[in-house]
């Protein structure tokens, strides 16, 4: 895979310049959604009119059931539409399309079809934006066979995997977090991994934190805390969901012996218990206690800011479940 | 026109007062960052929401939308909670979960704005459903943009009310916008009044949204229909966004010259100028006078609240 060697600026940038790339590169890449050709509320998409033209850059109505279905047909016979989702939580008005369609296709025809297709769409709690407008739903996909579900923290990750999704056969939803859109694109040595392959952005002996989207800086907020002094945290930035990078997980985990997944979803039957789960199978006689969790409490995400706080984890409740795991 | 015209008028026009009154200190707190979130304000398109709900009664059911306070206000939704809700706080509409975008009071009838474009409308049509099943009278209204005409959603809940024979009025707001883009642009074939008729609405007719009066006899006349058992009805209220799509948005999109020309067509100055004619003109400046001071006073309201304890963030959410 290219490596890029202009770096964006911006996680938002690094949306915007793949984009652009991946459709100077392939007149079959075609953008779709609402506002896309004005730039998308978050301006993730500036330019790319000016630059492509409205056959390739397409305004729709409100209509996801339909457009999203509709860039199901187009993947299967022959485009390659990147189909914007504004929010998360609107994933729910197309499930139909993603789930039933674009997951199951390829196998429900024995191979048949392929169905390049991404679904880019964008979360970020703790901004007082409401229930509506604030989940994190990327469990809920990746339960569906047939998905693959990447969750970039990285601007540089953004880049490399946005291009992988595109050029990717099947469907991938790919989820952006505003929180990080105007995050800068920090400096030092670069390596590209491919989808299904986590990057553990700060080595450490004693304990594993496991985390994706804005959670990973949290993370590595979360180290700071004086509660963790001395302590040699691991950070792994899983980057994809599905794929699922187990390799990487366990030579960490065999190594600490304690274990932390946290996520912004809410907790219950959430990815949490399933990537804790699948390592427990694996090293249930290797590790010094329970593999544990930490995401969003099980309520729908309030507006008002205490509330929203108390919903959400963040670097302090990180910091004390990581004390929490190594004095089990 | 005669005195009891007049009188609904000023009575009208002090319900546009109030939701101008509210929006404009919406605008003004979001700006000083003391309401959190975003927020989309209904200014330039009070008219609508004053004269449809000025002919409901409290039974009555109202579904609305992203751009809501206006609805709520005038189907009786006090403005010092609706404010306390903004700004977070525990004596908010909704304690506080809900914020600009959900605020609710389904004890006088409104169900809620809503977050989800379009997710109102099939809501309102089960409102409409559970009148006719229950024989209170009661009509459903629903409030939506035009923004939402081609969802799913509004094409599935026009049919289900025709088949049920729902009292249901599907209110849609015609302000020019859907977010950044001319909703004009995104159209093509037969005007929005004939597609309902279409589908087998009884009626379904514009008007000038910025009219009060007309929306009012318009809104009457559906209302009427829906009890007698002749809905379900829509009406297309022609409107101008006045401000961005939320605060903040910088319109770049906008036609200068159009602005200007929807600006002459504001539906607070038009009725105050229709009353000032009658010689009417301290009615029209009394309803600006007390609308300042109820919203003045919903503002210190909802900044003396106190905030929510997180203890309670568990509360309410199964039943
Ligand atoms: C299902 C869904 N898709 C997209 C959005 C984002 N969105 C919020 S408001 C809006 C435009 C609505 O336009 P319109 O219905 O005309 O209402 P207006 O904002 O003009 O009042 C959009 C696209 C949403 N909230 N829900």
């Amino acid at each position: 895979m290219p490596s890029a060697t202009a770096r964006p600026r911006k996680y938002i940038h690094a949306v915007r310049e793949t984009l652009a790339e991946e459709m100077e590169a392939d007149a079959d890449v075609v953008v779709i959604g609402i506002d896309v050709a004005a730039g998308s509320v978050y301006g993730a998409t500036k330019g790319l009119a000016e630059r492509f033209g409205p056959e390739r850059v397409m305004d729709t109505p409100i209509a996801e059931a339909g457009v999203v279905g509709a860039a199901v047909g187009a993947a299967m016979a022959g485009l390659r539409p990147v189909v914007e989702v504004m929010y998360m939580d609107f994933i729910s008005v197309c499930l139909d399309p993603i789930v039933n369609q674009a997951a199951k296709l390829r196998y429900m025809t024995g191979g048949g079809v392929r169905i390049p297709l991404v679904i880019r769409t964008q979360t970020g709690g703790g901004r007082s934006s409401g229930a509506q407008h604030s989940q994190s739903l990327e469990g809920m996909l990746a339960h569906v066979p047939g998905l693959k579900v990447f969750l970039p923290s990285d601007p540089r990750d953004v880049a490399d995997l946005l291009r992988a999704a595109i050029r990717d056969d099947g469907p991938v939803v790919f989820v952006e977090n505003r929180r990080l859109y105007n995050s800068p694109t920090p400096d030092g040595p670069w390596e590209t991994l491919p989808p299904g392959r986590a990057r553990i952005v700060a080595p450490g002996d004693d304990v594993t934190v496991i985390a994706w989207g804005r959670m990973v800086g949290d993370a590595l907020a979360a180290c700071q805390d004086e509660r963790l002094a001395g302590v040699g945290v691991e950070v792994i930035d899983l980057r994809t969901l599905v794929p699922l990078d187990l390799e990487t997980l366990l030579a960490s985990v065999r190594r600490t012996g304690r274990a932390l997944v946290v996520h912004e979803a809410v907790e219950g039957f959430g990815p949490g218990a399933e990537i804790a789960m699948r390592l427990t199978e694996e090293l249930l006689y290797e590790i010094e206690g329970p593999i544990r969790r930490l995401g969003a409490l099980q309520a729908p995400i309030p507006y008002s800011p205490p509330l929203e706080e108390a919903v959400l984890p963040g670097p302090a409740s990180i910091a004390g479940a990581v004390r929490a795991l190594l004095d089990d | 026109m005669i005195a009891t015209e007049l009188d609904t008028l000023a009575g009208d026009l002090r319900a546009m007062a109030r939701i101008r009154a509210f929006e404009e200190r919406v605008a003004r707190y979001f700006r000083e960052g003391q309401i959190p979130g975003f927020v989309h304000v209904s200014i330039g398109q009070e008219a609508i929401a004053a004269g449809v709900c000025g002919v409901l009664t409290e039974d009555d059911k109202i579904t609305t939308t992203h751009r809501g306070h206006g609805h709520c206000l005038a189907k009786g939704a006090d403005a010092g909670a609706m404010m306390a809700e903004l700004f977070g706080r525990a004596t908010g509409t909704c304690r506080g979960r809900g914020g600009s975008m959900h605020i609710a009071d389904p004890r006088i009838g409104i169900l809620g704005a809503n977050g989800i474009v379009a997710a109102g409308l099939p809501l309102a049509v089960g409102a409409g459903l559970a009148a006719l099943r229950q024989g209170t009278g009661a009509v459903a209204v629903a409030f939506a943009g035009e923004g939402t005409v081609h969802s799913g959603a509004f094409h599935e809940a026009i049919a289900l009310a025709v088949l049920w024979r729902a009292p249901v009025i599907f209110v849609i707001e015609n302000n020019r916008f859907s977010e950044f883009t001319d909703s004009d642009a995104l159209w093509r074939g037969a005007p929005l009044i004939e597609r309902a008729k279409a589908y087998g609405l009884t009626s379904a007719e514009r008007i000038d949204g910025n009219d009060v009066i007309a929306v009012r006899a318009s809104a009457a006349a559906a209302a009427a229909a829906c009890r007698a058992g002749e809905g379900p009805v829509l009406i297309e209220a022609m409107t101008y966004r006045i401000h961005g799509h939320y605060e903040g948005d910088a319109v770049g999109y906008r036609d200068a010259e159009e602005f200007a020309a929807a600006q002459q067509r504001d539906p607070l100055l038009r009725s105050a100028a229709t009353l000032e004619a009658a010689d009417r003109a301290g009615d029209a400046q009394a309803a600006l006078d007390d609308a300042a001071t109820e919203m003045d006073a919903a503002v210190a309201f909802g900044l003396d609240a106190p905030y929510p304890d997180p203890a309670t963030v568990l509360e309410d959410i199964y039943a």
